[in-house]
């Protein structure tokens, strides 16, 4: 098991999600393509501190938490978006849109 | 070169196949259930590079909390004939073509970057690791903390139920109030 092929696996993730970032219009399948950039980012902190000695697991652990605070607070806006809409497609809220 | 090979292919059946399904399928549930098998097989990827607790919080908060949280977000939600949704064919091209450009330039970086001087070392113990939480990292430990706290009364503030608008009440919830209040 190698560093570079590790990079690859986590960029390989972070591409597909973007992928579903751009093309899904679903709320929640937008939260879960954050979900897989997210978990990409965590592999590549961990896989920096097996080789070489970064110190990458207490930043895994906050990044953790941060995603967590995310999803909660984006469900909850999911939900709002569903109470006045009845839907959770996003192009239902662009009132803010110029 | 041929370790290199198999841990590539081990990977991409643990983690690339499932995250692959959460962005293309099209039943939202099943993408959920997709994620799981996704953080399920990093949490394999961190076991096997040496950070068994990043493996079981792993487990315990994405797979265990986070998941189940959006299966709840979805089964509220949803409109329970259309949970399924299609994706127009500029859109998709758009997006692989986006996402097939910022691997290919990662990927061009990656190659170039010389990683030979990058070899294994001991990882932290579960011991080493709560210890600099409390010592080295400890106000952003806390601030992570006031964060979660944040996050939890905004989203309770955020989805709590407004004094509901003067409106026809449906069937249901007329029925509910006669019955509560004989």
């Amino acid at each position: 098991m190698t560093l570079r092929a590790l990079l690859l696996v986590a960029t390989a993730l972070f591409s597909l999600g973007i992928y579903g970032l751009l093309t899904r219009r679903q709320a929640v399948a937008l939260l879960l393509s954050i979900e897989v950039m997210a978990n990409a980012a965590n592999l590549v902190f961990v896989a920096f501190a097996r080789y070489g000695g970064a110190p990458g697991h207490p930043l895994v652990l906050f990044a953790l938490a941060i995603t967590v605070a995310e999803v909660a607070v984006g469900l909850a806006l999911v939900l709002l978006l569903y109470r006045r809409y009845g839907d959770t497609l996003l192009e239902l809220a662009s009132e803010a849109k110029g | 070169m041929s370790g290199e090979l198999g841990f590539g292919l081990l990977a991409l059946v643990l983690v690339g196949v499932p995250a692959f399904r959460v962005v293309t399928c099209r039943d939202l549930v099943r993408g959920i259930l997709w994620l799981a098998a996704t953080l399920l097989g990093t949490a394999v990827l961190y076991a096997l590079l040496r950070a068994p607790f990043l493996a079981g919080v792993q487990v315990l908060t994405y797979v265990g909390g986070v998941v189940t949280l959006m299966v709840f977000g979805v089964m509220v939600t949803r409109k329970h004939e259309a949970t399924t949704f299609t994706i127009d064919n500029t859109a998709r091209l758009r997006g692989a073509l986006a996402a097939l450009a910022f691997f290919l330039v990662v990927a061009a970086a990656i190659f170039r970057t010389d990683l030979s001087s990058l070899t294994p070392v001991e990882t932290p113990s579960t011991q080493d690791l709560a210890l600099s939480l409390l010592d080295r990292y400890l106000l952003a430990f806390e601030v992570a903390s006031v964060l979660l706290l944040a996050a939890i009364v905004s989203a309770v503030v955020l989805a709590r139920r407004r004094d509901p608008v003067p409106g026809p009440a449906t069937a249901q919830e007329a029925a509910l109030r006669e019955g509560s209040t004989p």
